[in-house]
C-alpha cells in the first residue's frame, strides 16, 4: 500500500500580511514561506504507517509556483520517498475547485490506498480541497481526524466533534484522511535527511497533464481586505473598583458590542 | 558575480534547526542555566538531528552539510542559547575536526560514528594554566615509552571534556625538542577514563553555565604510541588550524546571540509603553534598535563571507579572525542595549536577555581573545605587532 500526502507551501504565521494597492490579493514579497502546518501532522502520519510496515512508499504531492518545491523538499526531509509538484503559470489563481481537479488529474496512474492531507490550510482557511479531491476521485473521505488505526484494507478514524467527543469513522481504501491538530507530533528533518532529499525524484507536472487550470474556476474572489486595525487598550484606574466595572461592562456593551 | 541567496537546502535548514531550537532548547534553556547542568539528554537529541559532525563525510556518520549551514545551523541556537551552542560548537569544530581532519582511517572509525550521533563527546586540550593566549608556553609533556606514551600535566577550561559522555581529548603536549631548539608538539588522544587521566567539572560560572568545562590532570597517563594524531612534531600546526575553523564557530555564536538579544529587544519596545507609548517609539530607542539591525546585517555579511572562503577551499584564517572579532563585539553591544530597553525587568531572569548579557561575556575571550583576533588581522597587513 502507498501513501499520497497533499503539501501546500503557505505563509509563515509570523509573516506580516500587507494587500496588494488593488486589494486583489495580498502581497507576495518577502513572505517566509513553510510547509502548511496541518499538512506536517499528515506527513507525519504517512511516515509513521509507512515505520509500521503499513505501506510500502510515501509521496507527497503539491501545487503551485516553483517556491513550492521547498515545501515538498522539507516533507522529502523529513522521510517520504518522492515528491510530484504541479507547477505551471495556467494555474496561478485556481480556486478549490480547479485545484482538487487538477490534484486529481496528477494521481492518475499513481497507485495509492490512503491521501493523507491536512484539514485546512492556514493561508486561505478555505478546507475545500480535501473533500472535493475525494469526491473527484470518488473515494471515501474522513475530515478532522486526530488518530488513525489501519487493519489491512480498513482504516478507523477518529474524528473529533465539538465539545471533546470522538467519532470514529470506518473505510475501505482508497480513503482520504484530512488530518488536524493532536493527530501525532511532527518529526523535525534532520540534517542527514535534509541532505538525502536533494538526491530524491521530484517529478513536474503541467496544467496539461493534470487536466485543470484557472479557467476551471468556479468561484472568483472579489476582493481583499484586511481587518481594521487595533485600537489602543483603554485602562480604568479612576474611582471605586465597582464602579470601574460597570463603567467597562458598559462601553463591553455599548461601544465593542461585544456583550 | 555576487549571489546573497540562501540555497533551497540551507533555507530549509535554518527553518528546521529554528523550530528544533525554540522548542526543544528553548524551552530548557533558562532552567539548565539557573542550575549549572548539562543536559545529556539534550546532546542526544542534537545528534539525532544531526548537528554532530556538520563537515564530516557520510562515510563516518556526519551529515557533510558544509560551512556556511554549519555556520546557519550554529547562529540559529546562539539565538536561543549560548551554552547549548557551546557543546554544539566546540563539539564540532574543537572535537570532531581534528580527529576528522588529522586522524588516521583506524583513529576516525573507532571515534567518529559515535561522536557524530551525540553518543560521545570529544574535547581539544589546549589551554593550561599558565598557557592561554601564549599556547606555546603550554609545560604538558608526553615521553614515548616503548610502545606508549606517558603524558603528565594539566589543562584548564576545556569544553565539553569532564561530562558523563566525553569520551576522547585531543591533548597538546610536548613530545621533544626540534633541531632547532623549539618545543616540538604533538596531539594525542586520550580517551576519559584511561588511568592516570582526571577530569573535574569546573563550576560557578558567570557564562555558558549549561556548557561543560573541565579541569584535566595527567599524572603519568598512559595511551598506545598509535593514539597520536598525525605526525609527531605537527601539534602545533594542527593546533592552529583547528583554531581558525574554530574562529568561525565562535563567530557564528556571536552572530546567532546577538540576532536573539535584538529580537528580544524588539519586542519588548513594542510591548513596554511608558509615557502613553510604545517605548520603541522613543528615539532613544528606536536608534539602538536601528544600529542593531545594521550591525547584525553587516556582522552576518561578514561572518558568511568567512564561511564561504572556507567552503571554497580558499585561504580563510584572517577573515574568519575579523568575523570572530566583529561578531562578538555586536553582540556585546547589542546584548548591553537589549538590556537597557528592558530596563529593571532586562536585569531579571524571567527574561531571555539576562542570560545573553552574560553569555556574551565569553566570546571576547575564548578561542582566541579579541586582543589576539586583532593580532591575527594586524598581522594580514604585513604589520607584526610584538607580543612576545
Ligand atoms: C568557558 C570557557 C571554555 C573554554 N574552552 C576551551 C577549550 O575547549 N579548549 C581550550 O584549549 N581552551 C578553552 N578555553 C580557554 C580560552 O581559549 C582561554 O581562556 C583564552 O585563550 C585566553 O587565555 P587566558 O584565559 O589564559 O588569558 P591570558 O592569555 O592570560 O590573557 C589575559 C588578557 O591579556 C591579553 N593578552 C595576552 N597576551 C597579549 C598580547 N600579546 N597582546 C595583547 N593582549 C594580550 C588577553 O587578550 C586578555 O585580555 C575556554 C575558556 C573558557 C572561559
Amino acid at each position: 500500500m502507498n501513501i499520497v500526502v497533499l503539501c501546500k507551501q503557505v505563509p509563515d504565521t509570523e509573516s506580516k500580511i500587507k494587500l496588494l494597492g488593488d486589494n486583489s490579493n495580498y502581497d507576495q514579497e518577502g513572505i517566509k514561506w513553510v510547509l502548511n502546518v496541518y499538512d506536517e501532522y499528515a506527513v507525519e502520519e504517512a511516515l509513521k504507517t509507512r515505520e509500521a510496515g503499513k505501506a510500502a512508499k510515501v509521496t507527497v504531492l503539491g501545487l503551485g509556483p516553483k517556491r513550492c518545491e521547498e515545501a515538498l523538499r522539507t516533507a522529502l526531509a523529513m522521510g517520504a520517498d518522492d515528491a510530484i509538484h504541479v507547477e505551471d503559470p495556467a494555474l496561478d489563481g485556481a480556486d478549490a475547485f480547479a485545484v482538487a481537479k487538477a490534484l486529481a488529474g496528477a494521481l492518475k496512474g499513481v497507485d495509492y490506498g490512503v491521501i493523507l492531507c491536512g484539514k485546512v490550510a492556514v493561508d486561505d482557511d478555505m478546507g475545500a480541497v480535501p473533500q472535493m479531491l475525494a469526491e473527484l476521485l470518488g473515494i471515501a473521505q474522513v475530515t478532522v481526524v486526530s488518530k488513525v488505526e489501519i487493519e489491512g484494507d480498513t482504516v478507523k478514524a477518529y474524528r473529533d466533534v465539538e465539545g471533546g467527543a470522538k467519532e470514529i469513522v470506518q473505510a475501505k481504501m482508497p480513503v482520504l484522511l484530512a488530518a488536524t491538530k493532536g493527530l501525532n507530533e511532527p518529526r523535525y528533518a534532520s540534517l542527514p535527511g535534509i541532505m538525502k532529499a536533494k538526491r530524491k525524484p521530484l517529478v513536474k507536472k503541467t496544467a496539461a497533464d493534470v487536466g485543470s487550470s484557472a479557467a476551471e474556476n468556479k468561484t472568483k474572489v472579489a476582493g481583499w481586505s484586511l481587518p481594521a486595525a487595533r485600537l489602543a487598550g483603554k485602562v480604568f484606574k479612576e474611582g471605586e473598583l465597582a464602579d470601574r466595572v460597570a463603567q467597562v461592562v458598559k462601553l463591553l456593551r455599548e461601544e465593542a458590542k461585544a456583550l | 558575480m555576487l549571489d546573497f541567496e540562501l540555497s533551497e537546502e540551507q533555507r530549509i535548514l535554518r527553518k528546521q534547526i529554528r523550530n528544533f531550537a525554540e522548542k526543544e532548547i528553548g524551552t530548557v534553556a533558562a532552567e539548565l542555566d539557573e542550575k549549572e547542568e548539562f543536559s545529556i539528554e539534550l546532546v542526544r537529541k542534537m545528534g539525532e538531528m544531526g548537528l554532530f559532525g556538520m563537515f564530516v563525510s557520510e562515510e563516518y556518520g556526519g551529515s557533510n552539510v558544509g560551512y556556511v549551514s554549519y555556520i546557519i545551523a550554529v547562529e540559529e541556537i546562539a539565538r536561543v542559547d549560548g551554552s547549548t551552542a557551546a557543546t554544539i560548537a566546540a563539539g564540532n569544530s574543537l572535537g570532531i575536526g581534528p580527529i576528522y581532519y588529522f586522524g588516521n582511517d583506524a583513529q576516525k572509525k573507532r571515534w567518529l560514528p559515535k561522536l557524530c550521533t551525540g553518543e560521545l563527546l570529544a574535547s581539544f586540550g589546549l589551554t593550561e594554566p599558565n598557557a592561554g593566549s601564549d599556547s606555546q608556553a603550554s609545560k604538558t609533556t608526553a615521553v614515548l615509552d616503548g610502545a606508549e606514551w606517558v603524558i603528565n600535566g594539566s589543562k584548564i577550561f576545556i569544553t565539553n571534556s569532564a561530562s558523563d559522555i566525553s569520551g576522547v581529548c585531543i591533548v597538546q603536549a610536548i613530545t621533544g625538542a626540534r633541531p632547532d631548539g623549539r618545543k616540538e608538539v604533538s596531539c594525542i588522544l586520550v580517551p576519559n577514563g584511561t588511568p592516570g587521566f582526571k577530569a573535574v567539572p569546573m563550576h560557578k560560572k558567570l557564562m555558558w553555565r549549561s556548557s561543560n568545562t573541565g579541569e584535566l590532570y595527567f599524572e603519568d597517563c598512559r595511551v598506545p604510541k598509535e593514539n597520536l594524531l598525525g605526525k609527531r612534531g605537527d601539534g602545533f600546526k594542527q593546533m592552529m588550524m583547528t583554531l581558525d575553523g574554530g574562529r568561525l564557530s565562535i563567530g557564528a555564536m556571536g552572530l546567532g546571540g546577538a540576532q536573539g538579544a535584538f529580537e528580544a529587544a524588539l519586542k519588548y519596545s513594542q510591548e513596554r509603553s511608558q509615557f502613553g507609548k510604545p517605548i520603541g517609539n522613543f528615539e532613544a530607542n528606536a536608534f539602538k534598535l536601528a544600529d542593531a539591525a545594521t550591525a547584525l546585517e553587516a556582522a552576518r555579511l561578514l561572518m558568511y563571507k568567512a564561511a564561504w572562503l572556507r567552503e571554497q577551499k580558499k585561504p580563510f584564517g584572517h577573515v574568519a579572525a575579523m568575523a570572530k572579532l566583529y561578531c562578538s563585539q555586536i553582540f556585546k553591544d547589542i546584548a548591553y542595549d537589549a538590556v537597557q530597553i528592558h530596563g529593571g525587568y532586562g536585569l531579571m531572569k524571567e527574561y531571555a536577555v539576562e542570560r545573553f548579557f552574560r553569555d556574551q561575556r565569553l566570546l571576547e575571550i575564548g578561542e582566541g581573545t579579541s586582543e589576539m583576533q586583532k593580532i591575527v588581522i594586524a598581522r594580514g597587513l604585513g604589520l607584526d605587532p610584538i607580543y612576545k
